[in-house]
């Protein structure tokens, strides 16, 4: 009964890897590969320990296994906002079909703060949608 | 089929097709950040197999490695992406 359970979860958990490994090569923007990536190979992997942790069935073993999914799940955000707030300010294009940028022109380019609306200095501002050849390297 | 023959020939190698899908990103990676996501994603995948593997051998030891290599990939993301924000500002 508890090998249905593990083959059934440890199943799951591998198809959610694959998943986001396929994700990974066929999506077309960077922003959408993190997207992609934070979600379901979070998932796979936490699937994938569950299955340890009920295959041993012991104290010491289910609370490793515990908290290394405690601490993937807790890292895996942190990290997608990291790398996705660094690719923002290096100048990562959007894919050509995404609709709408929430932050265009609101971060400035220097100095890295936030602002709420667009004001008079555009020139200083993080703007995606522009031309290649406008943005001062 | 018992569930090591299970594990060992059916999941253990889609697991590690999708390391390959996962390399051939890490190698190809039109910008720095789609490196570093790939090396993160490679991390994430290699505990999944380091847990398949402690099933197959019966060995729950090997779940430690898997709890570092957890830290590793977290801190070199965060270590990474701190870098790439820095190199870009002016002052």
């Amino acid at each position: 009964m508890s090998s249905i359970i593990i083959v059934i979860l440890i199943t799951l958990g591998t198809l959610f890897v694959l998943l986001s490994a396929i994700g990974l090569v066929r999506m077309p923007d960077t922003y959408m590969r993190i997207s992609v990536n934070t979600k379901a190979a979070t998932l796979g992997v936490g699937l994938i320990l569950v299955g340890t942790a009920v295959f041993f069935n012991d104290l010491s073993t289910t609370s490793r296994a515990l908290v290394i999914i405690l601490f993937v799940f807790l890292t895996a955000p942190v990290s997608a906002h990291l790398i996705g707030r660094a690719s923002y300010f290096m100048g990562v294009k959007l894919w050509k079909g995404s609709v709408m940028d929430d932050l265009r022109g609101k971060y400035q380019r220097n100095s890295h703060v936030l602002k709420s609306e667009i004001d008079d200095t555009p020139q200083n501002n993080i703007d995606h949608t522009r031309n290649e050849d406008d943005i001062v390297k | 089929m018992t569930l090591t023959d299970y594990l060992y020939y059916i999941i253990l190698p889609i697991l590690a097709f999708s390391v390959l899908l996962i390399v051939y990103r890490f190698i190809k990676g039109p910008s720095i950040a789609d490196k570093i996501i790939a090396l993160d994603v490679l991390i994430t995948t290699g505990i999944g197999i380091i847990g398949v593997y402690s099933i197959i051998h019966g060995r729950s030891t090997f779940l430690d490695t898997a709890m570092i290599l957890a830290l590793i990939a977290f801190l070199s993301t965060v270590a990474f992406s701190y870098y790439l924000e820095k190199r870009n500002r002016k002052k």
